[in-house]
């Protein structure tokens, strides 16, 4: 029985391939999708064609009588399921009613109206059609700067203005800095809307076992146990008599991190109906009603000494909210706040945040999450001022980081960072690229009519989200370790990965904490009647919190096997290493199976000692963790298309201590290409009727595998002292690096036409316009 | 209105009776049992539903269940059918060609369709096979590692 092997090689560190792979690489992995189970029915929602209107009258007749149709619900069939949630405690505060469905007014274009269950998902959509709903449509506005300006069409008729909140953070005194400075630089930065676009789109299946009083959703999420306290809120349902299982989940990056109407609504109908009910969202539906990110409009101002030192950062940030508050809708755009001196000393700032409803689908956390808006202001604030001091964006940075001796360093806007040695990826990229031959060649290109650029941006970032205090939900992550019987572990972490590879990092730990093979390690996640309570996978938290509580739930285990071991060895003189208890004394020893066999077993107890090997422990972070790196873009325009080609991408990223090399590539690839994504293709429109133009892959530009770069990593490391793994963590890494240094590589290029700043996208007809018109914008 | 349609899937013949407007990514998914293909965009934009028909990588979203009938099918759950996985799926692994994995199914079969068809492809070639096969995780590099480490070299 007892196999579990011992081993003395370390698997931290090393580049092992995915333990997760083989369900993903043979097709036998279960999305939600994927789960059938008898008597399941499908749902199919009716929406809103209108940006806003009033719902005048909705006839389901037509629907009722297509054979197969089980149910059509509409807003007054579900007045009484609470309302959609919104974690935010923002002073002041307005917090419309976001009904599951409508009632008598339709707020964006996607508004789910009415539900249609049928016995097939083709019965189904068939019958959705039939439904008449008669609106009488609205003026709307979806210009979050429009919506505040006097005159425009509420969006909630309750609040005219449109403004949901304003949110005023100092810090220093700016005042001061503004009149000692010698040069002020002020612009307008924009970050476009962008759709989240996860390969899978949303899905749940909901099943109620009416004797048991018990409601299981699986449904397509990052934060599993946050969808059971709150749909069973919704729902008026015991908290305990709903699980939530979160099988294989295709992608979220913040889209996933959310509470969403369908999973209440799935719920109810399921409870209605008796019977299974399963609804997956279409792409359009995707995109017109899953949460989209960013949505800012940004006036910088930065004052500065003529020797390129930063004294003040002023900010007013316009935040396109959308019509609702989803889970964290309001509190994405503090978390710019919190980010805006980057990674530079100054002390003095100050930020006014309006939060502006319009007629669009909510905005919410998107991969970085508040973080790249503010990175791409500061770092393109920080070009702005080198090209009006005509300073080296080089030397500028250099001039301003924080020094290495000065961590922890607490920040203007009320951070402490935690540790940080920023020249060290700067340089590391510049020696990559050349820096200073480049910049040779970057003349005589010029001189030869050429228009290339050079662009860079040195990016902090804040992760491991984070302490309780300053995280809507609880900021600590939880962790089970369990040695049974037979030795082998099983690891049931709170997180939610979904792609991150967690059960393979995670296992490499736990195997090397306790001396075990990698394959004697199971991690497992997403089921809330398996897994102890836990917060969720974003953030860059995973491992930073997630893996540190593991850390400890294994470190109090070592503590209870010692005390077997020396039972079982005669011997209060023992160590454990390397899977085995040893009598420091004798040098007998016994494996850690048979240890485990013998607390099961229970024969004898040591003093004080329960049996069994089970630890959990909850872990609550002192503090965010801060990574940071230096990204360096190499651009040529052609002057005839006005396309961009980027001719080097290099990217260095200081994650702290790396756990599995191959993984942070991989994520550091993928968050490029997301910010390559926003930077030159990708941008959610909607029109001035409220309609999304960009409601479909045709229209909305993801980026493919031929039109992005190969990006070369590399990597320094400054461990954090926040948790006992020393990671710091790296999913939003290279999306937060990215889009500054590819705007500032294009305004570089362009800059011998006097251009000084371009909003993203940056299209070839935007960039061809700007060249026809000799840059002016 | 219903009709009968025989295909041959990764090997074992079958015929079901369906209806015409029944899409081939459905049929295979719930009728035939295959939930290895994904949908991801019903529109021929994504990928996730490639498998191969007589031989060539298709899309089974915009194709009817119908327009498959007599047609040879393989998807991503007949290549490791012996028991042994294809070197394609191998390569994914080796190379961390895939991270949530949605997207994975299908491109692996239109990864394969690449080697099928030139043997020792360049990075561009890759890249420009693989274009109508959406990722968001992994911003395809390592998968162009992983298609390359199957290249023959001339």
């Amino acid at each position: 029985m007892a196999t579990t092997t011992t081993k003395t090689e370390k698997l931290v560190g090393k580049r092992i391939r995915r333990r997760e792979d083989p369900r993903l690489i043979t097709g036998t992995a279960t999305y939600v999708d994927d789960i059938q189970m008898p008597g399941l029915h499908h749902a199919c929602i009716v929406r809103s064609p209108h940006g806003a209107a009033k719902i005048k009258s909705i006839n389901i007749k037509p629907a009722l009588e297509f054979p197969g149709v089980a149910a059509v619900f509409i807003g007054k069939d579900t007045e009484k399921v609470g309302p959609v949630p919104c974690g935010a405690s923002l002073p002041g505060l307005r917090v419309p009613h976001h009904h599951i469905l409508a009632m008598d007014r339709v707020y964006f274009v996607g508004h789910p109206v009415a539900v249609v269950v049928a016995t097939d998902r083709y019965i189904a959509r068939d019958a959705a059609e039939a439904i008449e709903v008669d609106y009488q449509p609205l003026p709307t506005v979806t210009d979050p700067e429009k919506a505040i300006t006097a005159g425009a069409p509420p969006v909630h008729p309750e609040w005219p203005d449109n403004i949901a909140f304003n949110y005023h953070q100092d810090g220093g005194d700016i005042d001061k800095a503004f009149a000692e400075a010698d040069v002020v630089v002020k612009q307008r930065i924009t970050s476009q809307r962008l759709i989240p676009s996860a390969m899978e789109t949303r899905g749940v299946v909901a099943e109620w076992l009416a004797g048991d009083r018990a409601l299981t959703l699986h449904t397509s999420t990052q934060v599993p146990h946050l969808v059971r306290t709150l749909v069973a809120q919704m729902l008026g349902l015991e908290e305990n008599r709903l699980r939530v299982i979160t099988p294989e989940v295709g992608g979220g990056f913040g889209s996933k991190l959310n509470i969403y109407a369908e999973e209440a609504l799935m719920g109810f109908i399921a409870m209605k109906i008796g019977k299974p009910v399963k609804w997956i969202e279409s792409r359009r539906e995707n995109f017109t009603c899953t949460i989209h990110g960013r949505g800012h409009v940004d006036y910088y101002e930065v004052a500065a000494k003529k020797d390129g030192t930063v004294l003040g950062i002023k900010l007013k940030l316009i935040q396109d909210l959308g019509a609702y508050h989803q889970l964290l809708t309001p509190v994405i755009p503090t978390l710019s706040v919190l980010m805006m001196p980057g990674l530079y000393r100054c002390q003095n700032i100050r930020a006014d945040i309006v939060g502006v409803f319009t007629n669009a689908v909510p905005t919410d956390a998107y991969r970085g999450a508040g973080r790249p808006e503010a990175t791409h202001g500061i770092e393109r604030m920080m070009d702005l001022l080198a090209a009006e001091l005509k300073m080296d964006p080089v030397d500028i940075r250099r001039k301003n980081f924080i020094a290495n001796d000065a961590f922890p360093f607490a920040t203007a806007t009320g951070l402490m960072y935690d540790s940080g040695n920023y020249a060290a990826p700067l340089d590391k990229a510049l020696e990559t690229v050349g820096y200073k031959k480049l910049r040779e060649e970057q003349k005589q290109a010029r001189a030869d009519g050429r228009l290339m650029g050079i662009g860079l941006s040195t990016y902090g970032e804040i992760c491991a989200i984070g302490p309780s205090p300053a995280t809507p939900a609880g900021g600590w992550e939880s962790a089970t370790v369990k040695i049974e019987p037979s030795g082998k572990v099983t690891v049931m972490t709170g997180c939610s990965p979904h792609g991150q590879g967690e059960e393979t990092t995670f296992a490499q730990v736990a195997a090397d904490e306790l001396g075990v093979g990698i394959d004697d390690v199971l991690v497992v996640h997403g089921d809330t009647a398996i897994v102890q309570y836990g917060i969720g996978t974003f953030g860059s938290r995973g491992t930073a919190i997630g893996g540190a509580a593991m850390y400890y739930a294994i470190q109090e285990l070592k503590e209870k096997i010692k005390k077997f071991g020396a039972l079982l060895l005669g011997s209060d003189d023992v160590t454990f290493a390397n899977g085995v208890c040893t009598c420091n004394k004798t040098g007998q020893s016994v494996p850690l199976a048979q240890i485990a066999a013998a607390s099961y077993r229970a024969m004898k107890l040591p003093p004080n000692t329960e049996p069994g090997l089970v630890a959990t422990n909850f872990w609550e972070p002192p503090n965010f963790t801060f990574p940071f790196g230096a990204h360096i873009v190499i651009t040529e325009i052609d002057r005839e298309t006005g396309a961009i080609e980027i001719k080097r991408y290099v990217a260095i990223d200081d994650c702290g201590n790396i756990l599995n090399p191959l993984i942070v590539d991989g994520q550091v690839h993928g968050g490029v290409v997301q910010g390559l994504g926003q930077a030159l293709w990708e941008q959610a429109v909607y029109d001035d009727s409220g309609q999304l133009i960009t409601g479909e892959m045709m229209d909305y530009a993801i980026p493919k595998a031929s039109n992005i770069p190969w990006i070369e990593t590399g990597h320094t490391t400054t461990p954090s002292p926040v948790n006992p793994l020393g990671v710091k963590g790296v999913g939003e890494a290279g999306t937060i690096g990215c889009s500054p240094a590819v705007v500032n590589s294009v305004v570089d290029a362009l800059s011998p036409l006097g251009v000084r700043h371009i909003d993203m996208p940056l299209t070839p007809e935007k960039i061809w316009n700007l060249i026809q018109r000799g840059g002016r914008a | 209105m219903t009709r009968s349609i025989t295909l041959t899937i990764n090997g074992t013949k079958r015929t079901d009776t369906v209806e015409p407007r029944l899409l081939l990514i459905h049929y295979l998914r719930e009728v035939a049992g295959l939930t290895g293909p994904h949908i991801g965009c019903e529109t021929s934009l994504c990928g996730a539903c490639t498998v191969h028909v007589d031989g060539k990588a298709i899309k089974s979203c915009t194709m009817f269940a119908v327009q498959a009938d007599g047609a040879k099918v393989l998807t991503i759950e007949g290549l490791d059918a012996s028991g042994k996985l294809d070197p394609m799926q191998e390569a994914f692994w080796n190379e961390h060609g895939l991270q949530c994995g949605f997207c994975t199914p299908g491109m692996i079969m239109t990864a394969k369709q690449i080697i099928e068809r030139n043997p020792n492809p360049t990075d561009e070639e890759i890249r420009a096979g693989i274009e109508g096969n959406l990722c968001r995780c992994t911003g395809y590099q390592h998968i162009v590692n992983a298609v390359r480490s199957l290249a023959v070299k001339a």
